[in-house]
Parts: structure tokens; C-alpha cells; sequence
């Protein structure tokens, strides 16, 4: 898993709430069997007039210019800013795996959906939840070419007034995902405490370990 | 000291150690594998030579490429094939139980967990797939996980968790006819939003929860993702371990009574307290119908379709105006006059028994109006189907005008070849009325089993309290 430790990126606002996984990803693109890949597919029915379907060469495809991932001057944008509730819906994994190969690095928005929360700290990608006036006030001052700094030690944002916003993280989330650690790894380092917990609950709960 | 809650015993008995920020390694009984959201998990195993911790707590099966017809050719689609093939080798590979296709007992892997005893009360089940929370209604902590946490667990058998905090919500008093378990959640959704159970575990209780039969608290269990929770749980009762009784992977001679006693703990205690409680009145519920692209949006069936412009917040405004423009739906519009092309009767929310069992007191005996172009029934397992053909629900569907297919998810997602065209109207058993969940274009309206089988003989919404009686 990629590291993050200090982002300075363009900025894309999403003006909608409750974004759901299907509309980051829709579901016919998660018959794929990999796990990269899904970025030119990121918000397919949003993002192209026609109807998109796995494999398809998307050079082609004929797009919806009002969607601000199309416009011209977001192009490049690397942190998201949009509302509450992003990543409602589905568990799938492939709504950050399209937005991290896309090349997002940051969303940022008043609420997550727990799974995609989780989900997004599997690959890299850091979730920043900020109190919805701090949203109002980013999505008020955001012009296009707007960039934000995000500086995951610090757990700050400077905006490009200089002004600095704080959030907040789990300790142990921020070191897995400052230094792109492996969590299976880590979870195996405890193997041990996991065979006494199996041992112990099989006294309890024998019917759980007859096989 | 005060008591504790359903949610902190079950989490109290799963923790194998807690870091100093709160978050715990907390072991999981039970893994639900399906073709979706596993295929990189294993390949993932394969990658760094890791085997599966324990393959006898994993159960697998394909449910969501599955076709619902001609199961014997196969299926058509080569991509919806490779993906299915892809978990029948990992699981031959990794040695885990596997129900393939033409098995009996193959099914939506939230149907088949309950029937068979692989998800019992007190256990952590787990599965990628956020429905999963449907295991809860029997006591058991059970919650939806991504991909990485797929192969986490085939890889250490446990997952690293934060304790989510603990809601309430009570349902009090009696539903009047006609109102089921579909109608009490989406009122519960309606009332707290889709975002209203984020961070926290919901506890479902009260009469109105404690009356429902198992199949009727899975229904409003499965829902509480679309409430914005991981997890619902239902406390133990004899519902629950009447329903446990003889299935094939129930705990068995002594087994049994040693888990029977340790199961009857499983409920909060009366000082245990809530984070947050909230409650309703089961009298004032009446069927519901969904009218936009959000759970949230979502009234009764003698209600109108709301008016964006009565809205204060303006956020909430622009959703509901951008989802009626999406649902082809005028504000102030009467559910009731609101005219549909398809009917779906399945998925994991509203696909057991008791549920085809609803939809057929309301279709025995007519047909189908004419502007229905197709309704589905899909069973949630081959036993399901097996159970509803013995009782002659197959023939009452049938000569309605109904299909009568295979179990799998179908139409909730279309994944397979059930699915709606651009602009197609659905009244759907399932639990997501997403801007083109149901097929690139469709329009979804969630509702009961009854309500869906009464829209499909009117060939519009109509109120099943009052309108079966008239027939």
C-alpha cells in the first residue's frame, strides 16, 4: 500500500450528498477479477452519456461535459470535497480502488459511510471528515486551480490563504497508513494471542470448534 | 456500574487484544464468502504464500452472477462465468466449503446463512457484502467488509475493529394489517435518514420487533445499512432458538444445550445504557413506499410525492430535486397514481418463505395487469424454492402471470441478466433505489413483498391495508 504523508493537490468539488458505491463504481465493472484498473470507470454514469461496460476503451467514449471530473480545470485533481454520507451502499472495495486509480489521494467531506471509511484505509486513500460548516466555507471558497495541502502528521489542511483546519484520526490508522504498513502482517505478529483466544473460547463455546 | 448492552457483549466476548487507541483484534466465527468480493482477497493470499487461518469457518457460495434460468447451460456471460469459476478453484484450492450452483442449498448467501446453522446467535459473522448485517437479527455481530478485510480474515481469522457506539430503536405497540418488517425499516430509515446509524450498532427492540418471526427481523436487520449501521442486532428469544432447532449446522446432543444456555444471556440488560435511543409508534406505520434515489426518500402509500420546495435545507433540496427528475416524478403526485413496468419479488431483504408466502395471498387467484411487462419472483435458496413449490406457491405466481426463476440476487443488482431498461419503472422487494442499481436508466421503488405482488395485479401503487379487502 502507498504511504501518505503530505499531499499538495488540486482540488474537485462534488455537490452531492449521500454519493453512493454504485455510483462510484456500478456493478457490472465488479466482475473483474483484479484489483487495478477500475479509474477510467470511476463515476461511469455520471461521467460518460453512454452506457459503460468492462474492458471498454473509454478514449472513445462520448462524455458528459457537465460533470466537473470532465471540465478542463479540474483535470488532475487529486482531493475530492463533497458531502455527507459519501461511500453509502455497498461494502465494494472497488469504489476506492477506482478512486485511488484515478488518482485521488484525499476526500474530503461532513461524513463517510463506515465500510467505504474503512475500506479507504486498505489503499492508501485518507478520508478527512470535517464539521459541515468548515465544508460550507471550502466549497464556498473553492475556484477552479483552488489546492489544498494536506499534511497527515500534523493532521492539518492549509488552504491557500495560509489558514490551517485540524482534523481528526485514529492513532493506529494514521501509523498504518503514514508508513503503507501491511495490516495482515501485523495482525500475524499477535498469532500467539489469537491461538490462546481460540483456546480459551473453545472451553466456552465448544460448538464453534467441533470442526 | 451500570449494565451492559446486547452489542457490548457480543464485542466483550470476541476481543482478542485492544490497542491503547481503542481499537481491538476481535475473532470472527463465521466468514460468508461469495464471488464478488473475494477473487483479489485469495489472490492476494497467493501472492504472499499465506494459507487460511481456519478454512472450516468459511462458507462460500456464487449468488450475485448466477442466472435464474437454464441453470443447467451454464452461464451465457463469459465475465459473469470467469468470476464464478475463480471462487469454485480458490475454494477447492484453499479448502473451504463451497454450495455450487446446482447444489439444493445454493442460495443468497444472507438466505443460506440462517438456514443452514453457519450463522448462530453470539457468533461474529462477517462477509463482503454490506448486507450482511441481515445475521444480526438472530443476536449475532454481524457487518459488511471490504475486500482487504476479506483476505484479513481468510488470513488471521480475526479483524481489526473500532467499538461503534450503541443506538436503540424501539418499535413500540402493534402494526395494523398489511404493514410488515419491510415497512417498519423503511419507516425507521425514513425517520432516521440514511445516514442516521453512522458509528453506531443498532439494537432493534419492542413489541412491534419482538412479535416478528426470524425471517420478518433478518428483513429489518438487513436494512440497517441503509440506516447507515454495520451491524443490527435483535436479542435472543424463543423465536430465535425455536428457529435454531435441527438445522443442518446447528450445535448438536450436549452442544446444543450448552449453546442454548449461553445464547439466552444474549439480550441487554434492563440497566444497560444506549448511546442513543430513539422510538416509534408500530400503530402509525403504514405500507411504504420509496419515490427517489435514497432509501430516505420515502412515504407512506396514502402520501404524495413531497414537495422539494418545502425543504429547508438546501443540500437535502437539491437531492430530492435531482431524484424526482431522475424518478420521471412531479411533486404532490399521488403514490398510489404512479404506474410500473416491472415487479421484483427477492434479494436478501425480501426473499424467504414467509415473504413468498405474503406475495401470494395477494396474487392466488388474478393476473397481472396488462402494462406489467414482467415480474419476477426469484427465491432466496433452492430450499426456499423447494419449501414454496411443496406449498403450491410456484402455481399461484405462475397463473397470475409471474416468472417463477432460480435463487440468486438477480434483479436487486442486476449483475446477471435480470435487470430493468433505461427508463423501466420497478415496484422491488430489494433494499436500494440507487440511480441505476437495478439496470443503467431504471427507476426502483422499495417495498414489501405484499405491496409489490398487489402492484403488479393493479399495475400501480396501491395500499394493501385497504385494498385486498375490496378484491
Amino acid at each position: 500500500m502507498r504511504a501518505f504523508t503530505q499531499v499538495t493537490a488540486l482540488v474537485a468539488p462534488l455537490d452531492r450528498a449521500n454519493v453512493d458505491t454504485d455510483a462510484i463504481i456500478p456493478k457490472q465493472f465488479l466482475k473483474s477479477i483484479r484489483r487495478a484498473g477500475f479509474g477510467p470507470y470511476l463515476f461511469d454514469e455520471w461521467r460518460y452519456l453512454d452506457h459503460g461496460e468492462p474492458d471498454m476503451d473509454c478514449t472513445h467514449r462520448p462524455l458528459n461535459r457537465d460533470f466537473v471530473l470532465n471540465k478542463p480545470e479540474y483535470k488532475g485533481a487529486e482531493i475530492l470535497l463533497t458531502r455527507e454520507n459519501f461511500g453509502c451502499g455497498s461494502s465494494r472495495e472497488h469504489a476506492p480502488w477506482a478512486l485511488e486509480d484515478f488518482g485521488f489521494r484525499a476526500i474530503i467531506a461532513p461524513s463517510f459511510a463506515d465500510i467505504f471509511y474503512n475500506n479507504c484505509f486498505k489503499n492508501g486513500l485518507l478520508p478527512i471528515a470535517l464539521p459541515v460548516e468548515q465544508v460550507d466555507e471550502l466549497f464556498k471558497e473553492l475556484t477552479p486551480g483552488y489546492q489544498l495541502t494536506i499534511d497527515l502528521d500534523q493532521q492539518q489542511i492549509t488552504t491557500p490563504s495560509g489558514k490551517k483546519i485540524a482534523f481528526a484520526i485514529d492513532e493506529e490508522r494514521k501509523y498504518r497508513l503514514f508508513n503503507g504498513l501491511d495490516d495482515i502482517a501485523l495482525s500475524l505478529q499477535h498469532a500467539e494471542q489469537i491461538k490462546a483466544y481460540e483456546a480459551e473460547r473453545a472451553k466456552r463455546a465448544p460448538w464453534l470448534f467441533t470442526e | 456500574m451500570s449494565g451492559k448492552t446486547l452489542y457490548d457483549k457480543l464485542w466483550d466476548d470476541h476481543v482478542v487484544y485492544t490497542e491503547d487507541d481503542g481499537s481491538a483484534l476481535i475473532y470472527i466465527d463465521r466468514h460468508l464468502v461469495h464471488e464478488v468480493t473475494s477473487p483479489q482477497a485469495f489472490e492476494g493470499l497467493r501472492l504472499a504464500g499465506r494459507t487460511p487461518w481456519r478454512a472450516s469457518r468459511n462458507l462460500a457460495v456464487a449468488d450475485h452472477n448466477v442466472p435464474t434460468t437454464d441453470r443447467d447451460k451454464g452461464i451465457a456471460d463469459p465475465v459473469s462465468r470467469l468470476q464464478v469459476e475463480t471462487l469454485d478453484q480458490n475454494c477447492a484450492e484453499f479448502g473451504i466449503t463451497e454450495f455450487d450452483m446446482n447444489d439444493d442449498r445454493q442460495g443468497i448467501v444472507h438466505v443460506i446463512g440462517p438456514e443452514q446453522g453457519a450463522t448462530l446467535p453470539g457468533m461474529t459473522v462477517v462477509c463482503g457484502d454490506s448486507h450482511t448485517s441481515t445475521h444480526g437479527a438472530s443476536g449475532a455481530l454481524a457487518f459488511g467488509i471490504g475486500t482487504s478485510e476479506v483476505e484479513h480474515v481468510l488470513a488471521t481469522q480475526c479483524l481489526i475493529q473500532k467499538k461503534a457506539k450503541n443506538l436503540l430503536i424501539k418499535v413500540n405497540g402493534k402494526t395494523g394489517p398489511g404493514v410488515t418488517a419491510k415497512d417498519i425499516v423503511l419507516a425507521i430509515i425514513g425517520k432516521i435518514g440514511t445516514a442516521g446509524g453512522n458509528g453506531y450498532t443498532i439494537e432493534f427492540g419492542g413489541s412491534a420487533i419482538r412479535d416478528l418471526s426470524m425471517e420478518g427481523r433478518m428483513t429489518v436487520c438487513n436494512m440497517a445499512i441503509e440506516a447507515g449501521a454495520r451491524a443490527g442486532l435483535v436479542a435472543v428469544d424463543d423465536v430465535t432458538i425455536d428457529y435454531y432447532r435441527d438445522r443442518p449446522y446447528s450445535p448438536k446432543g450436549n452442544d446444543w444445550f450448552m449453546a442454548e444456555r449461553y445464547w439466552q444471556r444474549l439480550h441487554s440488560d434492563d440497566d444497560a445504557v444506549f448511546d442513543k435511543v430513539i422510538e416509534l409508534d408500530a400503530s402509525s406505520i403504514k405500507p411504504q413506499v420509496t419515490w427517489g434515489t435514497s432509501p430516505e426518500l420515502v412515504v407512506a402509500v396514502d402520501q404524495n410525492v413531497p414537495d422539494p420546495a418545502q425543504e429547508p435545507d438546501a443540500v437535502k433540496r437539491q437531492s430530492m430535486i435531482r431524484a424526482l427528475e431522475y424518478m420521471d416524478l412531479k411533486a404532490g403526485q399521488a403514490i398510489t397514481d404512479i404506474a410500473v413496468d416491472k415487479i421484483f419479488i427477492g434479494s436478501c431483504t425480501n426473499s424467504r418463505i414467509e415473504d413468498l408466502r405474503a406475495a401470494a395471498v395477494v396474487a392466488k387467484g388474478k393476473k397481472l395487469a396488462d402494462n406489467i411487462k414482467l415480474a419476477l419472483v426469484v427465491p432466496g435458496s433452492g430450499l426456499v424454492k423447494r419449501q414454496a413449490e411443496a406449498e403450491g406457491l410456484d402455481k399461484i405466481f405462475i397463473e397470475a402471470g409471474f416468472e417463477w426463476r432460480d435463487p440468486g440476487c438477480s434483479m436487486c443488482l442486476a449483475m446477471n441478466a435480470d435487470r430493468l431498461e433505461e427508463g423501466e419503472r420497478c415496484a422491488s422487494t430489494s433494499n436500494r433505489n440507487f440511480e441505476g442499481r437495478q439496470g443503467y436508466g431504471g427507476r426502483t421503488h422499495l417495498v414489501s413483498p405484499a405491496m409489490a405482488a398487489a402492484a403488479g395485479i393493479a399495475g400501480h401503487f396501491v395500499d394493501v391495508s385497504s385494498w385486498e379487502m375490496q378484491q
